[in-house]
Parts: structure tokens; C-alpha cells; sequence
């Protein structure tokens, strides 16, 4: 199928996994146990743990927030207002008095929150589709992937732009947008991994054994496939996050005055020749957030199939 | 050559169905509007005639399937309806829209490739080393930023900080235009270049790996002459296809980079009628962004026919 346009970011696992291991980029061994695979234990693996200690870092201020923000984050204080960072401010002020650093804490909430609930959805409607199609194959198949033909031809931020502002803003909105626009990538992988896996001889033997379909689905072949679907939804998690900020920017996202890192830099454009800093900031946090969970998929890909990377 | 392209008419046939899938989402868009999608565009000023009219020009009193049948008749005639806020056909919108776009993405992929080349080969001459580590930091940073934020860095930077270019607008001239896009297309650039240096990496390691490259390293080639005459072309092959993804995925980020930039393209266009609930340029703006993906992964294939004599899609495609 190299005449289908492959998702953006599918197609950025598949040409990290070729960046890794250009020889092999096909999945050979979907027939092995997940636990055999892992070579070192997680915590031997630096990758893994720097992106498990970045992302942990970041849900552990996300949680706290309130505990760790030192001023309310929607309290306005016109007086205050685009103050530099000081001692009361670190970070400064933005153009209503409000406390930078404690909206970027309580920013972490908002966009890790969504970013993270918004990948439930679409992984599970997507890995259930992928595996039936790529199990059974026939019509159903066919349609499934004509479905998902017809949803890779819109660019992802198009899409998701134009749902959020039919369904109206708002964070179930934000869900229902990314879910009807990213569940086809799941659905893509995982139909790739059954296509092989159906054809292994556990599968096979599992069948010969008068087994059901939905055991054989469930108990022998999921173990086995979840881990791809597993590693993309890391970066599909960044891509989320890129959404609702992008969404936030232009104005579209969560409404003010919640406090949010795309909002935030909308406000903080306003700003940029005076105070850069309030543009700069929540961008800041966003690279370090994306950082840590591409950290945290590459990890888990070198953990969970370090056969496919040298 | 010609030969190995029969495929093309058989890749045009079987895009048929994608592009009706497509018709069929953006035809859906207005109905999933809750309510009345009448009064919800029309918002504050709703008048029950002005419902009523448009109720009319949406066509929104017919049965469903007759006013896809509409739709599709109109989008033949490339009718795509009035812009509600500009009073215009929406074709004429997206038809001034489109060339600004398209050069934009153009320029985009130049100046990405002039990013990726060089900092591929440096990374793949020294696997493992400080350079590759530092190349790989470079994408690893550059998939992580927000593209928008990434203009308005540039914009800071180049714009306000060093005040070397202009941080908004598009120009009068062909030569303006190449100013005032430098810093959209340089965003746009950043964004696309971390996939494609990961694999231009990846294929230079492997193409410096192989027979013929030995062969002319025993001839006394080496340096950029090597890269360039015995390397380049053989790595790129896998690297045009990401690009054909990469690009398609680009369009949606330009939309946004437009907005930041204040480009007058398909992007501010959309985000535009977005603000002012223009439903009829959205459709047009989401239809021909589709499309456009649609083209260019064909065009994908045909670049990697052309590039590779090894490739034969049109066997595979009668297989």
C-alpha cells in the first residue's frame, strides 16, 4: 500500500523506526511474548527513564497546582499589570495583573489533562476497528479502509479546527474532535500488526484447538500487538497537546480566562516587542512537556520491541 | 521511464473514492451543527427571513440526499456557494488564496531542504558521535515546539530583535514576496525539517554502507563531491515519500502559520470565516486542502517512480 498517504504522524513512528534499523522496518516478530522481548530491565534503559522523570515531573505540578502556584491564576490586579519577573513575581505579570508562573502551573493542568484524557477514546475506538478489520479482513476491511483513506486526505489541525467549531468551543468539544479525527491512525497500525499476527502459528494452532476469534483476539494476539498502538499514542499525545495549544492560540480552545499555554502565548503576542518573556514561557512549556513523552515512546519502543531498533 | 509510469492513470481511479469520501465530509460539516444551522451561523443576527433565505442558499430544506446531489452538481461547476461575510463567490476567495499558499509551501520545502541536507550528511558521516547527537537534539527540539510559537520566536529574533525581516504581510512584487514569506516559510521549514533529516540520516548510513560508495572511495572520492555525486541522490529516495506525507501535513500547520504571519492565504482565509461563521468558505477551505493531499500523494508516487528505476508501481498495482 505505498499509494495511500500514510499519516503524518504514523508515517514519523514508521521513519523513526527506520531511522533507527533502515534494514528492517517490517513488524517480524508480532509472534513472540511481549516479556520475552525485554532484554534490560526499564530502569537500565535512559531514555525511558529521563522521559519517565520529565512526564512525571509535569503531572506531578499539573496535580499539585494548587498547592504549588503561588498566586490565584484568573485573580486579576490590574495595578500589577506586564510587571518584569521579580522576587513576588518570578515570571512576571500579563496585561490584567495576573501571576505568570502560577497560570503556566495551572496551565500544565488544562492542556496535560486534555491532552492525555483525549488519547483514551481514539486508541481504544481505533485499536478495536484496526484489529477486526485486519482479523477478519473481507468487506468490512475494505470499508474500514476506504474510511480511513477518506480521513488521512484532511490534514489533522484542519479537521480538528473545523469540528471544535461546529460542536461549539469547550473541552468536550476539544475530545470529540480529536477522537473522530485520530482514531484512524490507531486503526491503520494496529491493522497492520493483525495482518501479520493472524498468520502466526499460534494463532494458527490456537484456531486448530476449536478456540473462539474473541478469545484468540483477546487472550493470544492482544498481548502481543498492543505495544505498537501503546508507543504511537505517546506521540499522539504530543500531538493533542499541539492541538488544544494551537487551538488555544487561535482562540478557539478552552475560553478565558482559564489558564492555558496556548491562550497564554495568544495573550503574550501582544507583547512581544516589550515583554517577550510572556510569549516565550508557555512555548517553553510546551517543548519541555513534548519532550519528555517523545523521550518517554522512544523508551517504551526500545523496551517493548528493542528488536526492531539495533 | 514512461513505461514504469502506466500506473498513473490507475492511481487517478482509484482516488475517486477518497475524493467522494471527502465531498461527503465536508458536505456533512454543516449538518453537524447542533440545531438549526441557519440560526447558529447566523447567531445574534438572526431574523426569521434572514433564516429563512439562509435556509434557501444552504439548500437546507431539501432531503439530505438531494442536497448532496446539489452539493456535488454545484462543486462540477466549481460552485461552491457565497461567502457570507465577503458577498463573493467563495471561488473567487479560495482561487486568490490558493497561489499564496502553494508558493508558500513551495518556498517551506526549499528552505527545508537546505536545513536537512547538510545536517543529514553531517550526522551520518559520524553515527554515534557529538555531531549526530547534536543533530538529533535539533529534531527532537523541532518536533516538540508549537509551529505557531515557533513563528512568533522568529518573528521575536528576526523580526523585532534583529529587525532583518518583516514580521507580517505578504508584499506587492514577486521580490517582496520572497522577503515578507521568508520567515512563514522559514517556520514551516523548521517544523518539516526533523522527519526528514531523520531519514536522510538513516538512508545516508546505509547508502554510505554500500558497494559502489566503497568503489569510489577507493577512487580517491570523498567530502561533499562524494555526497553529492555517489550519495545524495540514492538516500533521497526513501526520504521523497515522508516529504509527500510530510507536506501534506505541513498544509494544516500553514494554516496556522498564515494566521500568525498575517499571509493572506487559505489559512487566514479559513481561520477568518471561521470568526465570522462563514460556513460555505470553511467548506471550501476544508475541500480544497483535501484535495490538495490527495494530488500530492499522487505526485509523490510519480516523483519516486521517476527518481528510482528500481520502482515499479505499475506492475505492483496490476499484482
Amino acid at each position: 500500500m505505498t499509494t495511500t498517504p500514510a499519516p503524518p504522524a504514523v508515517d514519523a513512528v514508521q521513519a523513526e523506526a527506520s531511522a533507527q534499523n533502515p534494514a528492517e522496518v517490517t513488524p517480524a516478530d508480532a509472534g513472540r511474548p511481549v516479556r520475552s522481548r525485554t532484554l534490560k530491565p526499564w530502569y537500565r534503559n535512559g531514555t525511558l527513564v529521563v522521559g519517565l522523570v520529565i512526564t512525571g515531573l509535569l503531572v506531578l505540578t499539573a496535580v499539585f497546582a494548587p498547592l504549588l502556584a503561588p498566586y490565584d491564576p484568573v485573580k486579576q490586579n490590574l495595578q500589577d499589570a506586564l510587571q518584569d519577573p521579580s522576587s513576588a513575581h518570578w515570571l512576571g505579570t500579563d496585561k490584567y495583573g495576573r501571576d505568570v508562573l502560577s497560570r503556566l502551573i495551572w496551565g500544565a493542568r488544562v492542556d496535560l489533562r486534555i491532552g492525555f484524557l483525549a488519547v483514551l477514546i481514539p486508541f481504544v475506538v481505533g485499536t478495536v476497528v484496526g484489529a477486526l478489520a485486519g482479523y477478519f479482513g473481507g468487506w468490512f476491511d475494505t470499508v474500514v479502509m476506504r474510511v480511513v483513506d477518506v480521513f488521512f486526505a484532511f490534514p489533522f489541525y484542519v479537521l480538528v479546527i473545523v469540528l471544535v467549531f461546529v460542536l461549539g468551543a469547550g473541552e468536550s468539544s476539544i475530545y470529540l474532535a480529536i477522537a473522530a479525527v485520530s482514531w484512524v491512525a490507531y486503526a491503520k497500525i494496529m491493522r497492520g500488526e493483525l495482518l501479520v499476527a493472524k498468520k502466526q502459528d499460534y494463532v494458527v494452532a490456537a484456531r486448530l484447538g476449536g478456540m473462539s476469534h474473541g478469545r484468540i483476539l483477546l487472550k493470544h494476539i492482544a498481548p502481543n500487538v498492543m505495544s505498537q498502538a501503546l508507543i504511537y499514542a505517546m506521540s499522539d499525545i504530543v500531538m493533542d497537546i499541539m492541538a488544544i495549544v494551537t487551538l488555544g492560540y487561535l482562540g478557539l480552545g478552552i475560553a478565558p480566562p482559564t489558564a492555558e499555554w496556548g491562550s497564554m502565548i495568544l495573550d503574550g503576542q501582544e507583547f512581544i516587542t516589550t515583554q517577550w518573556l510572556q510569549a516565550t514561557i508557555p512555548g517553553l512549556a510546551v517543548v519541555v512537556t513534548s519532550l519528555g513523552l517523545s523521550l518517554l515512546g522512544d523508551g517504551l519502543s526500545d523496551h517493548l520491541s528493542p528488536e526492531r531498533r539495533k | 521511464m514512461f513505461d514504469r509510469l502506466r500506473f498513473v492513470p490507475i492511481r487517478l481511479l482509484q482516488s475517486i473514492p477518497v475524493v467522494f469520501g471527502v465531498t461527503i465530509v465536508v458536505f456533512f460539516m454543516v449538518h453537524l451543527l447542533p440545531g438549526n444551522p441557519a440560526l447558529v451561523l447566523l447567531g445574534q443576527s438572526a431574523t426569521p427571513e434572514r433564516v429563512a433565505a439562509l435556509n434557501e442558499q444552504l439548500g437546507l430544506n431539501e432531503p439530505l440526499f438531494d442536497q448532496y446531489l446539489r452539493f456535488l452538481g454545484n462543486l462540477v461547476q466549481l460552485d461552491l456557494g457565497q461567502s457570507i461575510t465577503y458577498q463573493r463567490p467563495v471561488t473567487e476567495l479560495v482561487a486568490d488564496a490558493v497561489p499564496i499558499t502553494l508558493s508558500l509551501l513551495a518556498y517551506a520545502l526549499v528552505l527545508s531542504l537546505v536545513i536537512s541536507i547538510p545536517l543529514a550528511a553531517v550526522a551520518a558521516s559520524a553515527p554515534g558521535r557529538v555531531r549526530d547527537a547534536a543533530v538529533r537534539a535539533f529534531t527532537l527540539l523541532g518536533q516538540g515546539m508549537p509551529q505557531f510559537w515557533v513563528g512568533i520566536m522568529l518573528i521575536l529574533l528576526l523580526g523585532v530583535k534583529a529587525q532583518a525581516f518583516p514580521v507580517g504581510g505578504y508584499g506587492k512584487t514577486p521580490g517582496e514576496h520572497l522577503y515578507y514569506l521568508f520567515l512563514p516559510a522559514l517556520t514551516l521549514a523548521i517544523a518539516m525539517s526533523p522527519t526528514t533529516i531523520r531519514s536522510l540520516r538513516a538512508s545516508t548510513i546505509a547508502v554510505l554502507g554500500s558497494d559502489h560508495v566503497g568503489t569510489a572511495r577507493s577512487k580517491g572520492a570523498a567530502g561533499v563531491p562524494l555526497f553529492r555525486q555517489h550519495v545524495l541522490r540514492n538516500a533521497a529516495i526513501p526520504t521523497v515519500s515522508i516529504i509527500g506525507v510530510n507536506l501534506g501535513y505541513l498544509v494544516g500547520g500553514s494554516l496556522v502559520i498564515e494566521k500568525v504571519f498575517a499571509v493572506p492565504g487559505l489559512g487566514s482565509l479559513m481561520v477568518n470565516a471561521i470568526f465570522a461563521r462563514d460556513f460555505p468558505t470553511i467548506q471550501a477551505v476544508a475541500l480544497v486542502v483535501a484535495l490538495f493531499v490527495v494530488v500530492v500523494g499522487i505526485l509523490t508516487d510519480v516523483v519516486y517512480t521517476a527518481i528510482d528505476p528500481r520502482v515499479d508501481l505499475a506492475s505492483k498495482e496490476r499484482a
